[in-house]
């Protein structure tokens, strides 16, 4: 018999779990998730970065302290594993005042002791030699090396492909109603689609996790968010080779000046507390850009022209109680692990985040878990045209006249990659065509002009292969279609 | 450097489908060159097809015409001319090889190809401002469209993208959308209009009271907010500096939300081989022949400056392909002393920049806010032409002969008081 696992949530930290535990054979793993695709949630919107360690405070923060520097190593080895686009590049903590220094010395004190190699702080000479456009202001930096990007929706994408080929199964748009409990042992998941049996249930629910975990009678927690807002700039605008941030105040990390892994200039994130309920309030506010606009200047002196902007944006942490990950077997409730409050630096944690609830699993609940003798842990990138050679185009063409042919112009997207792209959505178990899961796979429509020229060929094309009406197509879900009938439907009065 | 891929010979490619491009690949065949004509989409005719309203050809064909008639009619004159095109393919890469060598990089589902070739043509267009450029905040949610892609859904694929629409800009697109929503039964709640003025041609202008279309001039949609879909969008009045009102903000209730904020050319590859751009308008610096300051390379259309009427778009494809013909007979177009033309009094933008005097040459100009009783002057020459009304939105065109240009160093164009 098989333990059966119920993991709710396939973003960074559900999807990961699942990769893990697909590791073993007594296991048989439901990774369950409200959105259409995978890692749409907390995983979508944030900074991206695969944090050095240094930043949390081992007395105040054990489980974050322990987990980023564990997962910043784990990351350098599953990027390779899964072909995640990444770049590892370094980040600058910069000094702007010589009272940054004593904050700069306790960063590299504590880095020292949560394991962080290759620390060291730079001098203005150097500092300026490594990125010259930065403020003149900078007077020195704190460079931690190990510090890497990678793209967040990407990698749970690939990671749930992973899982899915090593025998995960996908409930996606499967909405979780109750937790099923019965002398203090979990029994199963209740959802809008039926009942999911289970003997271990995993919440990784983001910032749903207070939620879940009251449904299993838990309530020790309560998870905010923390909505963070974003600028991203024209792929023709200069920005830094590395990840610079401000000398960090008692409050925040600050305003990071970063270019994104497919070299666009990116500013953010500000800080801004929502109750409790607004856990979808993703707005972007003025106030909020503005601070982030301030906030980056202060670094990076040079911003360009504001219409240089391609898309702004906002993502939402999911703030515990506390303040520190909570990841534990519940006692009052056998068979329940949460793994809530995944904050960051969540996205770099959470490898290390899945092998912990596997040892949670083993030490705690008792199972022992036997190895697959057959587990893969390989998983190929689609294809891309944008990093293929013209002559790799042409071997391509060999096999679908697709690869050659541009959708996406602003980012050299091929429609061979989109119908890659729509085939690996199928293969994860996505039932609702959205120009979103096809955006995340290729690139599609985050170039210059976002879309106009290219979304109406997508939705033809998500049209085509989910056989459905092309106004049916959705943007992102249920609820965001991209029309509303035919273009007679108003006149016919049937809409 | 070049990669090993199969290799084609022309005199001339002509990057872009359109009316600029297909202009110049006929008047490069009429010429006597070996041309060829590439467009990314699958069909010729660039933006015209989904223009299925009237009001092209009044000057190049001396009627009117709809877009795709107006398209269809030079794509019969290319293929009864045996002018060769490939459909599906789009460029990766200009190459400046040398000033008589020009590479052009394309894919498409036949292959990749390099192209090379004396001259290039290029004639890529524009594309549209969106939601995030013109600093609109709040949800990022289905039913914001630029009016292009709006346009695209409804009269390419059969979509009606909403019920009840905002527009913000009143420009031409702007308001042929806010036609186009109407008569397909959708309620247009707004057309939302920065300037104080409207912006679109006056013959454009009037759909707003045929169709009983609110007007808000001086306003901006400034957020977006909906679950999913657009439900909500917010509009706040501005003073003559631009600046919002405070107090002034209200709400419209709308499923969709269009996006017509002006158009910006394509011109991203000519920067990447060092074509020099002018600020003003968006597209290249050129002399008279729309040779840009890349020998060889010619430019037409929209992407040398945003134009209101096809016409002139197919005037400067023929004018480029003109250039070429010299620019490969010659070996070059010939140095010489070229008078600049400068930008004076109400002047925004103007093209071409320099002028040769072996020719006479049509300058086409925008203002930069409306006048009524005006005269656009260029004093060095003692030219001057009464005009009864300016606007930024109708761009001027003048003619020049060959005879005035040679009396100045210099030109300036103002538009003044009469």
């Amino acid at each position: 018999m098989k333990t059966k696992v119920a993991i709710i949530g396939a973003g960074i930290s559900g999807a990961s779990i699942a990769r893990v535990l697909s590791r073993y054979e007594n296991l048989e793993v439901h990774l369950i998730e409200k959105a259409p695709d995978v890692g749409w949630g907390v995983s979508k919107a944030n900074t991206a970065l695969i944090h050095g360690g240094y930043d949390d405070d081992p007395e105040k923060y054990p489980t974050r302290a322990k987990l980023c520097i564990r997962g910043n190593r784990l990351w350098h080895q599953w990027v390779k594993e899964l072909e995640i686009p990444h770049v590892w590049n370094g980040a600058l903590i910069v000094a702007t005042k010589d009272e940054d220094f004593d904050e700069l010395e306790r960063l590299l004190e504590r880095g020292r002791k949560n394991g962080v190699p290759e620390m060291r702080i730079v001098d203005r000479d150097e500092l300026f030699h490594l990125e010259p456009n930065l403020t003149r202001e900078a007077i020195g930096a704190l460079w931690v090396p190990i510090v890497g990007q990678i793209g967040p929706i990407p990698a749970v994408i690939a990671i749930t492909e992973n899982a899915v080929a090593n025998g995960v199964k996908t409930h996606l748009e499967t909405e979780v109603t109750g937790i099923k409990v019965e002398n203090g042992e979990v029994k199963g998941v209740e959802t809008k689609d039926g009942f999911i049996e289970a003997d271990i249930v995993i919440n990784a629910a983001g910032l749903y996790a207070d939620r879940i975990a009251r449904m299993a009678g838990i309530d020790y927690f309560e998870i905010h968010p923390r909505k963070g807002e974003y600028w991203i700039f024209d792929d023709d605008v200069p920005g830094p080779k590395r990840v610079l941030f401000p000398t960090p105040t008692p409050i925040s990390k600050g305003i990071v000046v970063t270019t994104e892994i497919s070299g666009h200039l990116m500013i953010g994130p500000n800080a801004q507390d929502l109750p409790p309920e607004e856990k979808e309030n993703l707005a972007t506010t003025r106030e909020g850009l503005e601070q982030v606009w301030e906030g980056a200047k202060k670094l990076w002196p040079q911003l360009p022209p504001r219409n240089k902007v391609i898309r702004t944006f906002a993502g939402l942490r999911p703030e515990p109680t506390g303040g520190d990950f909570i990841i534990k077997a519940e006692e009052e409730v056998w068979g329940f692990i949460n793994v809530a409050g995944i904050r960051s630096p969540g996205l770099t944690s959470a490898p290390a985040i899945a092998y912990e609830v596997a040892e949670i699993i083993k030490r705690d609940l008792g199972i022992e878990l036997k190895e697959k003798e057959k587990w893969n842990p390989y998983r190929k990138e689609i294809s891309h045209f944008f990093t293929m050679t013209p002559e790799q185009v042409n071997e391509a063409i060999k096999k679908n006249p697709a690869y050659g042919k541009i959708v996406c112009r602003c980012n050299n997207v091929s429609e061979g990659d989109i119908l890659e792209a729509i085939e690996r959505m199928k293969f994860i178990g996505v039932k609702t065509p959205s120009v979103d899961s096809v955006k995340f796979r290729t690139k599609a429509t985050t170039g210059t002009c976002q879309g106009s020229f290219c979304r109406p060929k997508i939705v033809q094309l998500l049209a085509r292969e989910y056989g459905v009406e092309p106004w049916k197509v959705t943007l992102k879900g249920k609820g965001s279609e991209i029309g509303i009938g035919d273009v007679k439907v108003l006149l016919r009065g049937d809409a | 450097m070049f990669p090993r891929i199969p290799m084609l010979s022309y005199d001339v490619v002509v990057i872009g489908g359109g009316p600029a491009g297909m202009a110049a690949a006929i008047r490069a065949k009429e010429l006597g060159l070996k041309v060829l004509l590439l467009d990314e989409n699958d069909y010729l005719g660039g933006i015209l097809p989904q223009c299925i309203h009237p009001g092209f050809g009044l000057h190049y064909y001396r009627e009117e015409l709809t877009g795709p008639e107006f398209a269809s009619r030079l794509a019969k004159r290319l293929v009864e001319l045996g002018v060769e095109y490939r459909t599906a393919a789009r460029v990766l890469e200009i190459k400046n090889y040398s000033d008589l060598e020009k590479v052009v990089i394309f894919t498409s589902p036949g292959g990749a190809y390099q192209v090379w070739a004396k001259a290039v043509i290029y004639a890529a267009g524009a594309r549209e401002r969106h939601a995030f450029e013109i600093g609109i905040v709040g949800d990022r949610v289905s039913g914001i469209y630029t009016a292009g892609e709006a346009q695209t859904l409804m009269d390419l694929y059969g979509i009606m993208p909403g019920k009840e629409i905002v527009i913000v800009g009143s420009g031409d697109v702007g308001l042929i959308m806010a036609r186009r929503f109407a008569l397909e039964g959708a309620k247009v709640k707004a057309v939302v209009e920065l300037m104080p003025y409207p912006g679109g041609l006056a013959r454009n202008v009037m759909i707003l009271r045929d169709f009983n279309i609110p007007l808000y001039l001086s306003h901006k949609v400034v957020e977006v907010r909906g679950k999913g879909r657009v439900e909500r969008v917010k509009v706040v009045k501005v003073d003559e500096n631009l600046n919002e009102i405070p107090g002034s903000e209200f709400w419209i209730e709308a499923d969709t939300l269009i996006i017509s904020a002006g158009l910006v050319p394509s011109v991203k590859k000519l920067k990447k081989i060092g074509v020099e751009i002018d600020p003003a308008t968006g597209g290249p610096v050129v002399n008279d022949r729309l040779e840009t300051s890349v020998p060889g390379i010619f430019v037409a259309g929209n992407s040398l400056l945003i134009n209101d009427l096809v016409d002139y778009v197919a005037e400067q494809g023929e004018l480029a392909a003109e250039g070429t013909k010299e620019f490969i007979e010659n070996g070059g177009i010939e140095s010489r002393k070229w008078v600049k033309v400068e930008k004076g009094e109400n002047v925004r933008l103007i093209a071409p920049h320099y002028l040769s005097g072996d020719r006479d040459v049509y300058l086409y100009l925008r203002v930069s806010k409306p006048m009524e009783d005006v005269e656009l002057r260029i004093p060095e020459i003692d030219k001057g032409m009464k005009l009864p009304v300016v606007k930024p939105a109708e761009m001027l065109r003048i003619k020049l002969k060959a005879e005035e240009i040679r009396k100045a160093e210099k030109l300036t164009v103002e538009v003044v008081k009469a």
